[in-house]
């Protein structure tokens, strides 16, 4: 066996480092963060008890930006690919931060609290990146940016019985709220903000409150949620959150999306509305629809034994042609299933490859993402 | 609190090896499993292959990673745990009885003795874990 490492001591740490660690979470070094990367339930046991009823996931290592003015909304619209203008009071949306030729510096979602009032909630690793990125691009707009990353905790109830468990812990009518919209609301006697958002395919909702009350909601949450029973909520860490990201098809930075390649390549087309008017990078992304994309981001499975891992190389007529971005097995699924880019006369449902799996090539088809869809 | 057998000899790669005769029977320890997380695939040799001590005879993957694992003993493949095949959690539940991974038929008996104890083996996990 491997000798394994130990982490660093200088990683930074959310305000449920303790907890975790209380729970016997597997503490590693995500992009700088000492996070959980499971807890003795084990990956498996987390992802299926997240289909199956709920999951708990502290993701206060995300970061916030606040964004304040009467030009806000032109502002943010113009440094993203969505359609910003098209949010009312109390909704969100998936976008990304692209540059002038179309790359993704991140993926993130825009809360709108009002015309003057958004959040962006972007990615942990990427944080400081997208900061000095959207600092960097103010000029003369009436805005006023704050990085409020480290006033927020951050925690993702996610699965069929979420619902049921928050609404224990708050007077909101958990019902009203619909799909990618948003509330200011109480959970436990905290004010906090309570959205139906998460990155697992399942229902659930991201609650976001001052950063000393995560322990109290963290320990709320599980205890009203029953854990420790059968089908009771488990806190999950984040391998269990990249298997149940990756059978709903879901991109992650870094793998998928990164600066080298564009919304239209990651099948991200639906979040860049070349229409809406200027932004970033609108020019090169019109210029590579017009002309079309040369690769393309597809779904596979694995077909014949073993499991095609992050960074393998894809090959068809045996001639190297790809890499995978992602690769896993899915526990819920009970397959091995994988995103990679492949020349786009190659993305086709069916289509079949060959992953280099450390010198062994193992088949694999392409097939329809998301891998799994929730029964409405 | 880890199991370590007092029958087994261990190596500092987490491996057991049980000796049947001039045979000897090769897994990884119950720490070994426990660090891992669920397993979900193991990659053994076949039959006939020849490898040296220390040499590295196939590997074990949990949902996030793939681990080598090495003979403690140089030896030839007599045959391996074919079960591990469909089940690959028989290495969780079980790693020193159902959880085998190869036998082998050694080309130097003596080798074992030169492997940790289960008493050397439980002091050197205990000084891995701090």
């Amino acid at each position: 066996m491997n000798k394994l490492t130990a982490t660093a001591p200088q990683l930074k740490r959310t305000p449920l480092n303790n907890a975790h660690r209380q729970l016997g979470g597997r503490m590693v070094d995500f992009g700088g963060w000492d996070m959980p990367v499971q807890y003795p339930a084990g990956t498996i046991e987390e992802h299926l008890r997240t289909r199956n009823h709920a999951g708990l996931f502290d993701v206060s290592h995300m970061g916030e930006i606040d964004v304040r003015g009467a030009d806000a909304i032109a502002f943010v619209d113009k440094l993203t690919s969505n359609d910003v203008t098209k949010l009312v009071d109390g909704q969100a949306q998936y976008t990304t931060l692209t540059k002038p030729e179309g790359t993704i510096i991140d993926d993130l979602v825009v809360y709108r609290f009002a015309a003057d009032h958004l959040l962006l909630v972007v990615n942990a690793s990427t944080t400081d990146k997208d900061w000095e990125w959207i600092k960097s691009h103010q000029s003369g707009e009436s805005v006023e940016l704050n990085n409020v990353s480290a006033d927020y905790c951050q925690l993702a109830l996610q699965g069929p019985d979420a619902q049921s468990i928050l609404q224990k812990l708050t007077d909101v009518p958990l019902d009203e709220i619909k799909y990618y919209r948003f509330t200011r609301g109480s959970v436990d006697g905290v004010e906090g903000i309570i959205s139906r958002t998460g990155y697992t395919g399942e229902d659930g909702f991201e609650v976001y409150a001052p950063a000393n009350r995560a322990e109290q909601l963290w320990n709320k949450i599980l205890y009203t949620g029953n854990m420790g029973t059968p089908t009771g909520v488990l806190p999950c860490g984040l391998a269990a959150r990249n298997t149940l990201r990756l059978e709903a098809g879901l991109a992650l930075y870094g793998h998928e999306i990164d600066e080298t390649t564009t919304p239209l390549e990651a099948n991200l087309g639906w979040i860049c509305k070349l229409d809406k008017g200027d932004f970033i990078g609108r020019e090169a992304l019109a210029k590579q629809k017009e002309a079309g994309v040369k690769r393309k981001l597809v779904g596979f499975e694995v077909t014949d034994r073993g499991i095609a891992r992050d960074d393998q190389e894809v090959l068809i007529d045996g001639e190297r042609v790809g890499k995978v971005t992602s690769g896993s097995p899915a526990p819920f699924l009970k397959k091995n299933i994988g995103l990679a880019y492949v020349p786009v006369e190659f993305a086709n449902v069916g289509q079949a490859i060959n992953i280099d799996v450390r010198g062994r090539l193992v088949g694999a088809q392409v097939v329809k993402t998301p891998f799994y869809k929730r029964a409405k | 609190m880890a199991n370590v057998p007092e029958d087994l000899h261990y190596s500092k790669d987490h491996e057991w090896v049980r000796v049947d005769g001039d045979q000897a029977i090769i897994g990884i320890t119950d720490y070994a499993q426990n660090s891992l997380g669920d397993v979900v695939y193991v990659e053994l040799p076949k039959a006939g292959e020849e490898f040296a001590a220390n040499e590295a005879f196939g590997s074990v993957e949990s949902v996030k990673a793939v681990s080598e694992v090495f003979t403690p003993v140089a030896g030839a493949i007599v045959n391996i745990n074919e079960a591990l095949a469909d089940e690959p959690e028989i290495v969780n539940s079980d790693p020193y009885g159902n959880g085998w991974m190869i036998r082998v038929k050694m080309s130097n008996p003596g080798e074992v003795d030169s492997l940790l104890t289960a008493a050397e083996y439980e002091d050197f996990t205990k000084a891995e874990s701090e």
